[in-house]
């Protein structure tokens, strides 16, 4: 039982992972209808500034700041050089085409930082574990991650709900001609989303730096991840990113922990062993495909028209 | 039908022929470097042939063509694996899987369209990925080392590299030829209309599900041939022929010669893997070069390097 609880915050922990990723990637999609690939790139990058700063700062907090900062403006410049000139385009050129800067950038990252991975080092505080509940310890820094990433959650909502900018991003959405006719300056919003999707990509990555190692093509197999939240949930819908992220984190954590373990009441010890790990590693795609062909557009559709 | 020379003839000529004559070549300089290169050249020319017949002229854009050149390549695998050399019963057992797996995903999949399909057989591809990582008897993550290529009682001896060239030629050629022909066919034009407008297609009776279905075990299949051929070639198999990048290098190589057409694919296919051979000549990191390359075709080049040869002549 205790195992089961601390595999549960785990799985909520690599939803929070999820969503940060999620959340940019359904935001893109949803307002500028772009398939962005390199999101994964942009998550790479964050982790790879952020381990850079720390070493040049000795502070994990400003480190952090700092590569937040640097994502941003790395995304912001990405979309005006290259995602600009893919929008109401087909969805097969933007596949392409963001292929396209996951090879650049994998190998921008090489030439820069070379081919070995980096680490982010965590400070003292954070690697002690706390009791969350009687006999349940769990470490800190997997408990800040859940939190922090709560409250980027929340702010987004306020942003997205409760500001003026948010409000042009919403009705960017439903209809861009119609925000463009208003005289809003709808290029400079797009530029402002990508960003914001970037930054919320390089936060991820920085804060999974310190769990895995910094690595060329870490943001790839998460990346995949990330699109079957943002399907599951219902493409350009945030609170659907949200649930799917938790619900996709606590499937994959769960499965993996006890998946093998069921197999082996039904099945002999050799075939739970070789099936296993496989199947606990399809689930989540099960899941997706089962949603999308029982629910085409997703759990939580964004309304449009 | 008369055939003009076009500047597109014209590089589709040259370029068979220069498929023709690689064994040549080697034979007079002695190297098998090039022979090498090429076999797997024309490979993957025929996975990107497949993916062309659903993606090109279905309007399917599949993400997970992948599976296929694994599903092939795995057969073939496991069966040398288990002691089932021979290629009679190797390749029609691994096409017989590749069609399987087409007819469950594509029955799935087309249910949805758009970008919902592109990540759906995203999801399917990575599915086949974890169960071959899963494979621990047949070298899981590590992949499987073939030791013995499949063997045709004589006919052909595919150890031999000039004739296993030949029979990778000869069986793109007939796969072009194929598509060539069902894409002018009364199936070819319904599956192309069903890209256009399926909803119109499907009030004029057609029933577009199954056109597209068929279409897509077709492809499958064709991708499953290339998954067997490139076991044979490299002798070895692994999952990181799944890989989802690997999905992504055959939209590229398809688009990149021109979706749609039917020799596209190949000039494709040639044009990126020397590239990549001759990049990484140049400098070890050419994927810095090759990567903002296929951002500028997607930008500029439409219709891909088939497009740009067909475009009449300005001035």
């Amino acid at each position: 039982m205790l195992y089961f609880i601390e595999q549960c915050l785990n799985g909520v922990q690599l939803g929070m992972l999820l969503f940060l990723l999620a959340a940019g990637l359904t935001l893109v999609f949803g307002i500028m209808d772009l398939v962005n690939l390199a999101h994964g790139s942009l998550y790479m990058i964050g982790a790879y500034f952020a381990a850079t700063f720390a070493a040049l700062t000795g502070s994990f907090v400003l480190a952090a700041v700092l590569a937040l900062i640097a994502t941003l403006v790395v995304g912001m410049a990405v979309e005006v050089i290259v995602m600009r000139r893919l929008y109401g385009r087909d969805h097969l050129d933007h596949v392409l085409g963001t292929f396209g800067l996951i090879l650049f950038f994998n190998e921008l990252v090489r030439l820069i930082w070379g081919p070995a991975g980096m680490t982010l080092p965590l400070p003292a505080e954070m690697l002690t574990a706390v009791q969350v509940l009687p006999g349940i310890y769990y470490p800190v820094y997997r408990l800040v991650i859940i939190v922090v990433t709560l409250a980027v959650a929340a702010a987004l909502y306020l942003f997205i709900m409760r500001t003026r900018i948010g409000m042009l991003i919403r009705a960017g959405a439903s209809n861009r001609e119609m925000v463009g006719a208003l005289g809003v300056n709808i290029k400079l919003l797009y530029t402002l989303v990508f960003g914001l999707g970037a930054a919320l990509a390089g936060f991820a990555g920085l804060m999974q730096a310190p769990i895995l190692t910094v690595q060329i093509g870490m943001g790839e197999n998460i990346l995949i991840l990330a699109f079957v939240v943002i399907i599951i949930g219902g493409i350009g819908s945030i609170r659907g990113a949200f649930v799917a992220s938790v619900f996709v984190g606590i499937v994959d954590t769960i499965g993996r922990a006890f998946l093998p373990d069921l197999l082996r009441t039904v099945l002999n010890e050799n075939a739970a062993a070789t099936l296993g790990p496989s199947l606990s590693s399809m689930l989540i795609y099960m899941l997706m495909a089962a949603v999308l062909v029982f629910r085409p557009e997703g759990l939580f559709p964004a309304s449009r028209r | 039908m008369t055939a003009r020379i076009t500047p597109r003839n014209a590089a589709v000529v040259a370029l068979l022929i220069i498929l023709a004559l690689v064994p040549v070549y080697c034979a007079l300089t002695g190297g098998t470097f090039a022979l090498s290169l090429f076999t797997r050249i024309v490979i993957f020319a025929l996975a990107a042939v497949a993916l062309n017949l659903v993606m090109g002229f279905g309007g399917m854009v599949s993400f997970g063509h992948a599976a296929f050149l694994g599903l092939g390549g795995y057969t073939v695998g496991i069966l040398a694996k288990e002691g089932v050399g021979s290629g009679f019963v190797q390749w029609p057992l691994a096409l017989l899987v590749s069609a399987l797996f087409a007819l469950g995903v594509g029955a799935l999949s087309l249910r949805t369209r758009g970008v919902y399909f592109i990540m759906i057989t995203l999801a399917f591809a990575q599915m086949a990925y974890y169960v071959a990582s899963g494979l621990d008897r047949y070298g899981g993550d590590d992949g499987l080392t073939i030791y013995h290529r499949s063997t045709f009682a004589g006919v052909i001896d595919l150890s031999n590299k000039t004739q296993f060239y030949y029979l990778c030629l000869a069986l793109l050629i007939a796969a072009v030829y194929l598509v060539s022909r069902l894409v002018n066919s009364r199936f070819g034009l319904v599956i192309q209309g069903a890209r256009s407008n399926e909803r119109r297609m499907r009030a004029l009776g057609f029933p577009t599900f199954r056109y597209k279905l068929t279409c897509f075990v077709i492809s499958g299949v064709l991708c499953g041939l290339a998954g067997v051929l490139l076991a044979n070639h490299t002798d070895f198999i692994s999952p990181a022929i799944m890989h989802w990048t690997r999905s992504g290098d055959l939209i590229v190589m398809a688009v990149l010669g021109g979706m749609g057409t039917v020799m596209g694919p190949v000039i494709g296919a040639v044009t990126l893997l020397l590239l990549e051979e001759g990049l990484s000549r140049v400098t070890e990191y050419w994927p810095i070069i090759l990567g903002p390359l296929i951002l500028l075709v997607v930008l500029f080049a439409r219709g891909g390097i088939d497009g740009v040869l067909a475009r009449p002549g300005r001035g």
